[in-house]
């Protein structure tokens, strides 16, 4: 490629990670080159080094981090040599940032207009009233409803997924070069991730905007970048044009990668009419105060099967583990065990109730007590629930250890922050595991980690479930997941179930309109999907209006 | 603002309550202080017929409870009783008793005044002061200029009062005669003049309240820095000092005026050492002299405007900090 129309350059980039005294390396001799115009997608797993490697293109390091050599260049200006002045006059007027949550990045105490008139105010691109005049444009452009006004909210009076394409018009709002999104949809359900997808792709396109796109979910790479570079803690993998990446990758890790959402576990044949299920709720409501949150919600869960519940965040699947567990009694409605009804709070159930039943959380850093050993955090249902002692109880953590595929001699005196994340969550499954329980709650238990780690995940699931008879709910909103593992599904929106039934039938058409949403929704490898699907939906209604419709 | 206005009548409720509880307590406490005023103002010549004549003209012989209330009842429309010690002085020289004059409430007003002018000319000085420090400390944190700033304003937080004010004494007003050592001020003074002499006393107590506001001010933006939202706003490129004041100042409001309101209090309520050393007429020494001679309807008022100060203030700090919240300000 020519030199002239290279925008970024970077050579031979080593960055370093304070970690208690010691510097360890982050990023170890990266190049990376962007030409005007284009859209470059990184992607890897957490701990890659992608974030880091996005801002050092800005010439910025968080604290604790810094670079060690190497050099970047943005459009012909050295930044690591620039003065601290100097870079700040590039910064959100020739590069700008888009961050992971929106709803963290915008400042709580201002005005979304006042924070989206700041950078070209400051830099003096614009006086203020051109620059609003020019956001009611940018929201106008990105789909925004009310352009007009929305500006003259507070962040915490706009919704996620609003507040995501705010911060890309933000961004915007000098007409930089070059834009960093760094995980921009990763906090957004699947119905509101299309709406941003199309407005960030599209804006970008219009203004011939130059990007480097961070994520770790390959399909929604696949529809924004033109390139892509994968990376593997720290060094680059490989890089290749979109197409030829996606179809033909080379390196072993790419392709494993890629394969990772062809894990599906057989089909289970149908359970038999007469069989009581190990969990009924019939017509279950609740509410958290006087704001309601779930209406009448009835399903089953048979013995040895897994029961997906699905749908956006705030549609009350969570709600519905926390009624199920007796943690939020629900006022009116029936939760049956084994055909036998519980009582609805938790305190009234007998330890034998509560031992049947058990849960694991989606965020195993913060559901393991940090000061204890492994051995400790697994052994404590051991001995609460079963009574065992001494030596009894060491053996049955070390059996449990094995059975999640730690070793017992190695892991048992650990505390959780040694364990990866992955690792916490399977003593996270070990410590349900414990109560010897008939059915488990899993609540998103892999949506925080990566897609390798959370097939593995799976995997050990499946095979707890084939080996001791448990049954799962499995609330996820990653369709995926489903696909990959449950037997039944259930829908939910707005706190009621729009459809339920076998899986086979649910991924099958006719459905329910809003399963169709949610399932035509989930970004797939094809890069035309995007452009496919809006084609389908008509440009005008994507998003708001297609959900709103229903 | 419907939320808003329902917060500050419950918290304004609770403050009632609250006081009411205090005025039990200080009652109970003064009651049980040894000795009484007929004893102290007789000495030496306490017959117990002389010490049982005051009592009795005073009312001290009847019943704690009694007496309680029939205090309580007087406050409550706003009369702190008689002072004992001004109403006997009256009976001396034939004036009298009960007259306007030898109220508690004529004796604790202008007391009351000139602590609230000296409490307001050191916030007026302390408040800006500490504040502008602490965002210099946080923008310039581990420079030298932080460390000075709070080896600095420990040290003087760290030193006894009496110390700070004689030290202020000789440079500002032996070594370099700049401001009046004594702060005996009066109420027919000027303005500037009752400045002037305020101004050694307010500087003072800006040194011993200073290290506080300036920690919590530094201590609660460096708390935000690491927010993406300052994140943010320094990859857009704004100044560092413009993010701090405008990104970062405008969230860290709450604990920030939180210790403010507590510092302000003890403005009003614990300055007795440094009045005793400038001689500055406040009701930290009205306090201290009518507990020396039991005067009891003097301390008990002294007393609970002491807890309505800090009632009060905390209060006025509650109801800002929500409104600092603009989650609270504009609801959705």
């Amino acid at each position: 490629m020519s030199t002239r129309d290279l925008l970024v350059q970077i050579r031979d980039l080593h960055i370093e990670g304070r970690s208690d005294e010691t510097w360890t390396p982050i990023i170890k001799g990266v190049d990376l080159d962007l030409r005007k115009g284009e859209v470059l997608g990184l992607i890897g797993e957490s701990g890659a080094g992608k974030s880091t490697l996005g801002l050092a293109a800005m010439g910025f390091t968080r604290d604790g981090v810094r670079i060690s050599g190497g050099s970047v260049a943005f459009d012909g200006i050295e930044l690591l040599q620039a003065s601290a002045s100097a870079k700040r006059h590039l910064l959100g007027k020739r590069i700008a940032y888009v961050a992971q949550s929106a709803a963290a990045s915008f400042n709580p105490a201002h005005r979304l207009i006042d924070q989206h008139t700041e950078a070209p105010v400051q830099h003096g691109v614009m006086s203020k009233a051109e620059s609003e005049k020019d956001a009611v444009r940018l929201y106008e452009q990105l789909r925004l409803p009310n352009p007009e006004e929305i500006g003259f909210r507070y962040p915490h009076q706009v919704s996620g997924g609003q507040l995501q394409r705010a911060m890309t018009a933000m961004a915007m709002s000098c007409r930089p070069d070059l834009i960093i999104f760094d995980e921009p949809t990763t906090a957004l359900d699947v119905t509101t991730q299309i709406e941003v997808l199309a407005a960030i792709r599209d804006i970008v396109d219009q203004y011939d905007t130059a990007a480097i796109y961070i994520t770790h979910d390959l399909a929604v790479v696949a529809q924004m970048a033109d390139r892509i570079k994968v990376l593997l803690r720290g060094d680059e993998v490989e890089e290749a044009e979109t197409r030829r990446m996606l179809s033909h990758p080379s390196e072993d890790y790419t392709k494993s990668l890629w394969a990772v959402r062809s894990f599906k576990r057989p089909e289970k044949p149908a359970p038999e009419t007469d069989a009581v299920p190990v969990v009924s709720v019939r017509g279950v409501s609740a509410a958290y105060g006087t704001q309601p949150v779930l209406h009448d919600v009835s399903f089953d869960i048979h013995r040895g099967r897994t029961v997906a519940v699905v749908g956006e965040s705030g549609s009350g699947k969570s709600t519905m583990a926390r009624c199920i567990t007796g943690l939020l009694p629900p006022f009116e409605g029936v939760i049956e065990f084994d055909g036998e009804a519980l009582p609805l709070d938790y305190r009234k159930r007998s330890k034998m109730q509560l031992r049947q039943a058990q849960m694991i959380y989606q965020m195993a850093d913060t559901a393991l007590n940090p000061r204890k050993t492994i051995a400790e955090i697994i052994g404590r249902p051991v001995e609460f629930y079963m009574g065992l002692r001494g030596r009894d109880k060491r053996r049955r953590v070390d059996d449990l250890l094995e059975q999640i595929e730690l070793d017992p001699a190695e892991f048992r005196d650990r505390l959780p922050s040694e364990l990866s994340g992955g690792q916490k969550q399977r003593v996270g499954i070990a410590r349900a595991l414990a109560a010897e329980p008939s059915f488990i709650i899993c609540d998103e238990v892999t949506s925080a980690l990566d897609q390798l780690v959370a097939e593995g995940i799976l995997k050990l699931l499946a095979r707890l479930q084939d080996e001791l008879g448990l049954s799962y709910m499995f609330i996820t909103h990653d369709l995926a997941t489903v696909r990959a593992i449950a037997d039944e599904v259930v829908v939910m929106k707005n706190g009621e179930v729009v459809e339920q039934g076998v899986k086979r039938d649910m991924f099958k058409p006719p459905h329910h309109p809003y399963t169709d949403l949610l399932l035509s929704s989930v970004p797939e490898m094809d890069p035309d999907w995007l452009t496919n699907l809006l084609r389908e939906r008509g440009v005008e209604n994507i998003g708001d209006a297609a959900s709103e419709k229903i | 603002m419907q939320s808003v206005a329902r917060i500050i009548a419950q918290r304004l409720g609770l403050g009632l309550v609250t006081l009411f509880f205090v005025s039990v307590i200080i009652f109970a406490a003064v009651n049980m202080l040894p000795g009484d005023f007929a004893q102290a103002i007789l000495g030496q010549g306490a017959t117990p017929e002389a010490v049982e004549a005051i009592r009795r003209d005073l009312g001290l012989d009847k019943p704690p409870i009694t007496r309680y209330f029939d205090w309580l009842g007087g406050v409550l429309q706003g009369d702190f009783g008689t002072s004992f010690a001004a109403a006997n002085f009256r009976s001396f020289t034939g004036a009298e008793t009960g007259s306007g004059l030898g109220s508690v409430a004529a004796q604790v007003a202008p007391r009351f005044e000139n602590t609230l002018f000296l409490a307001g000319v050191t916030a007026a000085i302390a408040v800006p002061f500490s504040l502008i420090l602490g965002v210099l400390a946080a923008l310039f944190r581990n420079s030298i200029f932080d460390r000075a700033a709070n080896i600095g304003t420990l040290t003087s937080i760290s030193s006894p009062e009496f110390f700070l004010a004689y030290i202020l004494i000789l440079f500002l007003a032996v070594l370099n005669p700049m401001l009046p050592s004594l702060s005996n001020i009066y109420a027919d003074m000027s303005f500037g003049e009752r400045l002037e002499r305020t101004l050694l006393p307010a500087l003072t107590l800006t040194l011993v309240v200073t290290a506080h506001m300036m920690r919590m001010t530094r201590a609660a933006i460096i708390n935000l820095l690491a927010s993406p939202y300052i994140e943010m706003a320094r990859l857009k490129g704004i100044s560092p000092l413009r993010v701090i004041v405008k990104h970062a100042l405008p969230n860290a409001l709450a604990p920030i005026i939180n210790v403010i309101a507590l510092n302000l209090a003890y403005l009003i309520t614990g300055v007795v050492v440094v009045e005793v050393v400038f001689v500055y007429p406040g009701i930290g020494q009205l306090f201290v002299d009518s507990v020396k001679i039991r005067d009891i309807p003097v301390v008990q008022a002294c007393c609970l405007i002491f807890a309505a100060a800090y009632i009060l203030l905390n209060l006025l700090a509650d109801i800002l900090s929500i409104l600092s919240n603009p989650r609270l300000r504009h609801p959705k």
